[in-house]
């Protein structure tokens, strides 16, 4: 009825998988700086770099996708210096299809952060301090290993909404198949050809199965989790 | 050893404490819940900055607001069993006994690992995690591993308070073969002047934020600012005396404190050291050794003072013979008797009434 799992939906199901792990790599650790600078220190601009953080949720994506093209565009003051200094080209690639992914779930991953922070007991890192932990031990030792959880249901949240990421990407880095043509903007090409139906079909199942298995693996880690912290 | 002067304003109370204790011994911080023995102590830990003062250990300063200078506490080395342990969740109990040690200096004579879980019996909770443990147990646990990281100094902050009475005695055992076994300096916070008397030699007494008195447990156990805490029912001397003599038949064991001795049920051998309190109003004061009584104790005293306890009541303090006790009676008896001070007396006080306590 819908026919075959062939080329193209690998194409982007692996393209799709790709942008989104890098993205959360790549925004794993700045977001939990983030969510700590916010949480732990009070600083001016805090407020600033609060709803900064917090402007791709309200913020058109495709307005988040021009202004990456704007910064990190080949003639852009962050792209033409990557580009003269280390040959490095985001346009058009799927790193830069992971850049804008990541810019988009930025929000989300140190929301999910803040909240496990937040719910970390100061009182054990004093404890800790009396044991002779200075600060970056501290967090090391006792403060991450406690946020963990949340970190993973940011990490997870944003892959499963990075796998989904449409209007920046196509805008940032355009529809190219091989490069840039994630699960979304395949399925949005299918729909736009004649004929295309099966296909897009095929593909909004993928994406269907795809983020049920997360949500399921979320919980089922967060519960292994929590479990190890005797919580 | 430890010289304590501070001040620190917080919204809605003020601690200004000063206190000084030299060499080593286990300091009793002895007052009711609020008045500012926690954040005493988080001073001295270093968790909490003073607004003036300064804190020493040892001839090394921690704290001198003045030259605007604060020891971090994780360079203090002060080791911090707190009320609620504290104990890492997403350690084991080894792990968590490890904290420390492996932050600590090496150096020769070290408290060592397999020495402190024997100690505190800790050997079959190791692979535990803290959400398996009881009370008590936690509560070993985080003793255990204040200790291994070394400390030069060891604040207990009431570390049996959230233990029920009989987990309590399980844990005070542990705490007074620690104070046997290494000679760590010690701040014990608590509000039980059961646990004062087992474990502590010098007592510090607070009151809204302000050190009312402090000294030797026999010397404080006079004051009249421990009567504010403990009321005047648990008014009395506590004394320190030797087992001279045994009377095996009766269970007596004879304790020899300043002139006198004093016979009490006991089973402790010739030779032990121990603490007792003469409850004030347990005593009862003779012009004469009076005879065919039951009481089994007459000390010979001299009376030193006499104050007004309350409208009906008065403190009559005595010298046993160097030592000091605090009598409880009446004032129409004080008149009846004549007492005044010069006067001698004798002291009488059941031998029932008197636990010997012994203390490190």
């Amino acid at each position: 009825m819908i026919g075959e799992f062939g080329a193209i939906e690998w194409e982007a199901l692996k393209l799709s998988l790709a942008v989104a792990s890098r993205s959360v790599l790549v925004s794993l650790p700045f977001a939990t700086l983030v969510a700590w600078l916010l949480t732990r220190r009070r600083f001016v601009g805090r407020t600033v770099l609060d709803a900064f953080v917090h402007l791709p949720l309200v913020l058109p994506p495709v307005v988040v996708g021009y202004l990456l093209l704007v910064l990190f565009g080949t003639r852009g003051p962050v792209g033409g210096w990557l580009h003269r200094q280390f040959d490095i080209q985001l346009v058009f690639s799927t790193a830069g299809a992971a850049l804008a992914t990541a810019v988009m779930s930025f929000p989300l991953m140190v929301r999910s952060i803040r909240i496990s922070l937040e719910s970390v007991d100061r009182r054990l890192e004093e404890a800790a301090r009396t044991l002779g932990a200075g600060p970056l031990d501290r967090f090391f030792s006792v403060t991450l290993p406690l946020m963990l959880p949340g970190i993973l249901a940011g990490a997870v949240t944003a892959f499963a909404a990075g796998l989904g990421e449409f209007g920046a990407v196509i805008t940032f880095v355009s529809n190219i198949p091989g490069e840039t043509r994630t699960l979304p903007l395949a399925l949005y090409t299918a729909i736009q050809s004649p004929g295309g139906d099966a296909l897009a079909a095929r593909l909004a199942l993928t994406s269907f199965a795809l983020g049920l298995t997360g949500l399921l693996m979320s919980e089922w880690l967060a519960r292994r989790l929590r479990r190890y912290l005797g919580q | 050893m430890l010289d304590v002067s501070v001040s620190r304003r917080q919204p809605g109370f003020a601690l200004d404490a000063s206190f000084r204790v030299d060499g080593p011994g286990v300091v009793a911080l002895f007052g009711r819940s609020g008045c500012g023995k926690t954040t005493l102590v988080n001073v001295i830990a270093g968790l909490l900055p003073p607004d003036s003062g300064s804190v020493r250990l040892g001839g090394e300063t921690l704290d001198d607001v003045s030259a605007g200078f604060h020891l971090p506490p994780e360079r203090r080395r002060i080791g911090y069993v707190f009320q609620d342990a504290r104990l890492f969740p997403h350690r084991d109990v080894e792990g968590n006994l490890r904290y420390g040690l492996e932050r600590a200096p090496q150096q020769a004579g070290a408290i060592a690992f397999d020495e402190v879980v024997a100690l505190l019996g800790l050997a079959p909770l190791l692979g535990r995690r803290p959400g398996q443990l009881s009370g008590g147990e936690r509560q070993r646990v985080a003793i255990g591993r204040a200790l291994l990281a070394q400390p030069r100094l060891l604040l207990l902050d009431e570390p049996l308070a959230s233990l029920d009475a009989t987990r309590r005695d399980d844990v005070l055992p542990y705490l007074e073969r620690l104070h046997e076994h290494y000679a760590i300096p010690m701040v014990y916070v608590s509000h039980q002047f059961d646990e004062v008397m087992r474990l502590a030699t010098h007592l510090v007494l607070m009151d809204a934020g302000r050190v009312t008195a402090s000294g030797t447990l026999a010397e404080v156990s006079l004051h009249p600012a421990l009567r504010s805490i403990v009321g005047p029912e648990a008014v009395g001397a506590v004394l320190e005396g030797e087992v001279v003599g045994r009377d095996e038949e009766a269970g007596f064991a004879r304790l020899r404190v300043g002139a006198g001795t004093l016979r009490i049920l006991s089973d402790e051998p010739i030779g032990r050291r121990l603490r007792v309190q003469l409850l004030a109003r347990d005593l009862i004061l003779a012009l004469e050794e009076p005879t065919g009584i039951s009481v089994r104790n007459a000390l010979p005293a001299t009376v030193v003072t006499i104050a007004a306890d309350d409208r009906h009541a008065d403190l009559v303090h005595l010298d046993i013979g160097g030592p000091r006790v605090i009598a409880r009676v009446t004032q129409a008896a004080t008149r009846q008797l004549g007492l005044r001070s010069g006067l001698p007396v004798s002291v009488l006080v059941k031998s029932v009434s008197i636990r010997g306590q012994r203390h490190s």
